[in-house]
C-alpha cells in the first residue's frame, strides 16, 4: 500500500487537508472525528469538525467533515476536496465520490447495511461497487472491519478498526493514538477498543 | 487554553464565562446541546421548560430578578416565543437576557427553513451571527455587555454549520457580575397601552445607538482585498465559505452584528469597490437592506434563497474554476432515517394504516410513521397542531369522516402545545380521538428529560406530570392507556374510542427502545422451515427484518426482540 501522508506538511504553508467520515446513523462515525480532532489539534493545526445531528441519526446516511491545516475556513468539505473518504458502510463510500478529490483514496468497510429500499425489495444494492470504485481511478483501501471488530470482542468496534486503518496514513506515533483513545472512550470498553485499533492498523 | 468546540458548546462555555445564571429552553435541533452544555456548569441553573414561549418568558423573569439569563430554541421555536419577544423588546431587561436561535438552512431536521433574521428586525432587537466556535463564545460575552448598555434583550443567531461544527476556541474565566437590584418601574416593565406608547420611541432612538455602535464595533469589520472589482458582504457561515473560495482576493464586509447594521460603513465599503455582492443563505435580508439605501448590489440573483451555500457555490458564481470529483454512474439506493428496531411508535402506525384512519401528525421521532412501509399519517405542520387540527376537521368533515380521524402526539410535544388543543377539543366539544405517543422521553433531539418523565435536566427527580389526570383535568372523560407492543388491544382501544359518542385520548405507553434501562428480551428467530414468504412481516418497516432467498431474515445485532412482528407471522415463523 502506497502512504499517503495526510499528515506532516509543513506549518507555514499548507493547504487544508480533509477527511470525510461516512457510514449510517449509530454506526460511531462521532467518536472517529473526536479522536482525529483532538490529535490534529495537539499538533498546533486548525482544526473544524462538522457534523450533522438530529433526523439523519435514526439509521439514515450520516456524514462528518474533519478538516485541519493553518487556516481552516469552511466546516464543511464540498466536492472534490476530500483527500480520504472513511467509510463505515460500502454503500456510503459510493454516494459520496463526487466529494473525493482527483487521486483521492477511500478506506471503507466491505460490510453492507442495506437501507431501507432495499430491504423493502424497491431496489437492488449495487454490485461490484469496490471494483466500480478502483475504476473511476481511486485508491480503495476495503477492510473487513466487522470481523476484525467482532475479533476485538465487539461489532460495536468497526470505528476503531477503521481508525486504526487509517492511522497508517498519518504520522502520529503510537502514543499519540492510544493516548487520544484513552481520552475518546470510556474506560470498560478501552482494552477491546485498543485491539480493535491495533487489528485495523496491521490490516 | 486551546480546544475544539462544537458551536453550540462554545456559545454555553461564553454563557458560563459571561457570568450567566439562568438558562430555560425547549430543545430543538440544532439548538439543544447550547443548553445541555450550560447544564454541565453547577454554578448555572440551567432547566427544560415545556415550550419556548415558557422559556423566554421565565428567562425574563431572572432578567428582570436581576440575573444574567439565556434561552435557547430552533427556528420554529422562536415563532412560539415570538409573542413575549416583541413586548419584552419594549421592556427591555434588568440583566442582561440573551436569545439563542439556530436556523437550519437545509432542513437537515426541520419542517421549514424560515430566516430567523427577520424577527430581529420585526421585534426590534439587536442580532449578533457568529461565524464559529470561537465567535460563539466571544459573542456571548459581549451580547451581555450590549443588552445591559442599550437595555434590550439581544438575538444570537447560529445556523446548523455553526452550531454542529467543532472549531478551536480559547477558553477564560468566568466573571460573575453583582446581582442587580430589582427596582419597581410600572412604566418601563408594564406594558399597557399608556406605557407602551412613551416606550415605542425609546424604542426607536434605542436602535438608532446601536447602528451607531454598529458603525465602529470590531465585529463588523472590513478585510482588504487585492481585486476590487467585487465587493462582498456576509456573515455566520458564509464568511467561511466565501474566505475558502476567495481568501483574500476581494474585499470584503463582514458582518457580526446583522441588525442594526451600520448604514455608513455599508456605504463606504460599497464607494470603494466595483461590483457590491451579499453573499447569505435563504432571504437576501441585508441584500435588501443594501437597497433601502439606494445601494446598486448583487446577491439573490446570483445566491439562492432555498439550502445551504457552499465554498464550490461562491466559486462558482464569482467565476472560480471548481474541480469536481468523479461521480460514479450508478443507482445508489437513498438511506432514509427510519424508526429504530423496537420503536414503540412502530406498531401504533401499523394498526392505523390497518384501520384505513387519516391520522393528523405531528413534530417527533414518530413523523417517521409517514414514511413506507407505514405511510400511515397524513398532515404535519409544527408542533401541537395534530391536537388542535384534529378538532378543525372533526366539527368540518362530512359525515363519512366521522369516527375516522385521529391525531398522533408525542409525550413532550403534547405538554410543549398539545393540551392547550384538547382544551379546545374538551372545551368546544368535538368527537375527537387523541392518541399520546408516550415514550417517556423526548425522543427526536436525543433523549431530553420533560415534564412527564420524573426527571429535570440536570438529570435530579421531580415532580412528574401524571397525564391521565391532566386529561381528565381537562374535561376528558374518556382517557385510556395502551401498550403498542400489543396490536390487538390496540386495535380494540381505537375502535372502541373512535365510536364512542365523547372525545376520548388513548395513551400509548412504552419507554424510547433506546433508552438505557429498557431491558429487551434479546433477538428472536425466524424459521425458515415455516416461513412461507408471504412477506407480512416486511409491512411495519422494521430495519432488522429482511427477505433472503424467499424468507425472513431476522438481523440479530439490530433486533430487540420487542415481538411485534411476531403478532403479524400466521405460521408461526418467528419466536
Amino acid at each position: 500500500m502506497g502512504k499517503c501522508r495526510l499528515c506532516g506538511g509543513m506549518r507555514g504553508n499548507m493547504e487544508t487537508k480533509n477527511i470525510m467520515i461516512v457510514g449510517v446513523g449509530g454506526q460511531g462515525t462521532l467518536l472517529a472525528s473526536k479522536l482525529l480532532g483532538r490529535l490534529l489539534l495537539g499538533k498546533g493545526y486548525d482544526v473544524k469538525v462538522s457534523e450533522v445531528h438530529g433526523m439523519s441519526q435514526r439509521g439514515g446516511s450520516v456524514v462528518t467533515y474533519v478538516r485541519w491545516g493553518d487556516r481552516v475556513y469552511s466546516p464543511i468539505i464540498d466536492k472534490g476536496q476530500a483527500d480520504c473518504i472513511l467509510s463505515f458502510e460500502l454503500l456510503e463510500a459510493a454516494r459520496y465520490t463526487e466529494y473525493l478529490k482527483k487521486g483521492g483514496r477511500i478506506i471503507v468497510n466491505s460490510q453492507q447495511v442495506n437501507p431501507m429500499p432495499v430491504i423493502a425489495g424497491t431496489v437492488a444494492y449495487p454490485e461490484n461497487l469496490e471494483e466500480k470504485l478502483a475504476a473511476l481511478g481511486i485508491q480503495v483501501d476495503a477492510i473487513d472491519a466487522l470481523t476484525l471488530a467482532e475479533k476485538a470482542g465487539s461489532s460495536k468496534a468497526v470505528n476503531l478498526v477503521l481508525m486504526g486503518k487509517l492511522a497508517n496514513h498519518f504520522d502520529f506515533t503510537p502514543e499519540e493514538w492510544m493516548d487520544a483513545i484513552e481520552h475518546s472512550v470510556p474506560s470498560k470498553f478501552l482494552e477491546l477498543n485498543k485491539k480493535a485499533f491495533e487489528l485495523g492498523r496491521s490490516a | 487554553m486551546k480546544t475544539l468546540m462544537l458551536g453550540n458548546e462554545a456559545f454555553a462555555r461564553g454563557l458560563y464565562e459571561a457570568g450567566c445564571s439562568f438558562v430555560s429552553s425547549y430543545p430543538g435541533t440544532p439548538s439543544t446541546e447550547i443548553t445541555e452544555c450550560a447544564a454541565k456548569y453547577e454554578e448555572l441553573y440551567a432547566e427544560w421548560a415545556p415550550n419556548e414561549k415558557v422559556a423566554l418568558e421565565a428567562a425574563f423573569g431572572a432578567s428582570l430578578a436581576g440575573k444574567r439569563s439565556f434561552c435557547a430554541m430552533k427556528h420554529v421555536g422562536l415563532n412560539v416565543a415570538a409573542d413575549p419577544l416583541f413586548t419584552i423588546s419594549y421592556t427591555g431587561v434588568n440583566a442582561g437576557l440573551l436569545i439563542g436561535v439556530a436556523d437550519d438552512a437545509g432542513m437537515h431536521s426541520s419542517q421549514n427553513e424560515q430566516d430567523s433574521r427577520h424577527y430581529a428586525q420585526a421585534a426590534k432587537i439587536p442580532m449578533l451571527e457568529p461565524s464559529d466556535s470561537a465567535e460563539a463564545l466571544h459573542f456571548a460575552k459581549l451580547a451581555y455587555e450590549l443588552s445591559e448598555k442599550f437595555d434590550t434583550a439581544v438575538l444570537i443567531k447560529m445556523c446548523t454549520r455553526v452550531s454542529h461544527s467543532q472549531s478551536v476556541v480559547e477558553t477564560g474565566e468566568r466573571v460573575l457580575p453583582a446581582q442587580k437590584k430589582y427596582e419597581k418601574n410600572p412604566g418601563k416593565y408594564i406594558m399597557m397601552p399608556g406605557n407602551a406608547k412613551k416606550r415605542h420611541p425609546e424604542i426607536e432612538e434605542r436602535t438608532k445607538a446601536l447602528a451607531a455602535w454598529a458603525e465602529t464595533a470590531e465585529i463588523n469589520r472590513i478585510e482588504e482585498g487585492s481585486d476590487k472589482s467585487y465587493g462582498i458582504i456576509t456573515s455566520s457561515t458564509c464568511y467561511q465559505y466565501v474566505k475558502e473560495a476567495c481568501g483574500d482576493t476581494y474585499p470584503v464586509l463582514k458582518l457580526g452584528m446583522i441588525w442594526p447594521m451600520p448604514e455608513q460603513k455599508i456605504r463606504d465599503f460599497a464607494a470603494s469597490v466595483d461590483k457590491l455582492v451579499v453573499v447569505e443563505e435563504l432571504d437576501g435580508f441585508i441584500e435588501a437592506h443594501c437597497r433601502n439605501l439606494g445601494l446598486s448590489v448583487s446577491g439573490k440573483d446570483m445566491f439562492s434563497n432555498v439550502g445551504e451555500l457552499s465554498q464550490n457555490l461562491v466559486k462558482e458564481k464569482l467565476g472560480i474554476a471548481v474541480q469536481a470529483g468523479a461521480s460514479l454512474d450508478e443507482n445508489i439506493p437513498a438511506r432514509p432515517p427510519v424508526m429504530c428496531a423496537g420503536c414503540p411508535h412502530r406498531s401504533i402506525f401499523y394498526v392505523l394504516k390497518k384501520m384505513k384512519l387519516t391520522v393528523l401528525g405531528d413534530i417527533g421521532c414518530y413523523t417517521l410513521g409517514a414514511v413506507p412501509p407505514l405511510s400511515a399519517i397524513d398532515s404535519t405542520v409544527c408542533m401541537g397542531a395534530s391536537v388542535s387540527g384534529l378538532h378543525g376537521f372533526v366539527k368540518a368533515s362530512e359525515e363519512e369522516w366521522a369516527g375516522r380521524t385521529v391525531a398522533v402526539i408525542g409525550d413532550s410535544t403534547f405538554i410543549h402545545s398539545g393540551v392547550t388543543g384538547l382544551i379546545n377539543i374538551a372545551y368546544n366539544e368535538s368527537n375527537a380521538t387523541v392518541i399520546i405517543l408516550d415514550n417517556s422521553i423526548t425522543g427526536m433531539t436525543g433523549h431530553q428529560q420533560n415534564p412527564t418523565t420524573g426527571y429535570n435536566l440536570k438529570g435530579d427527580p421531580c415532580t412528574k406530570i401524571d397525564l391521565e389526570s391532566l386529561c381528565r383535568a381537562v374535561g376528558i372523560r374518556r382517557v385510556r392507556v395502551v401498550d403498542p407492543y400489543d396490536m390487538a388491544a390496540c386495535q380494540a382501544a381505537i375502535e372502541e374510542e373512535l365510536s364512542a359518542k365523547e372525545p376520548s385520548v388513548i395513551i400509548s405507553r412504552r419507554p424510547c427502545a433506546l433508552l438505557k434501562y429498557v431491558k429487551h428480551p434479546g433477538p428472536i428467530c425466524s424459521d425458515t422451515e415455516k416461513c412461507k414468504g408471504c412477506k407480512a412481516c416486511m409491512n411495519i418497516g422494521c430495519p432488522a427484518i429482511s427477505m433472503e432467498n424467499g424468507k425472513a431474515k431476522i438481523d440479530p445485532t439490530l433486533c430487540v426482540g420487542c415481538g411485534v412482528c411476531k403478532q403479524l407471522c400466521k405460521f408461526d415463523a418467528l419466536g
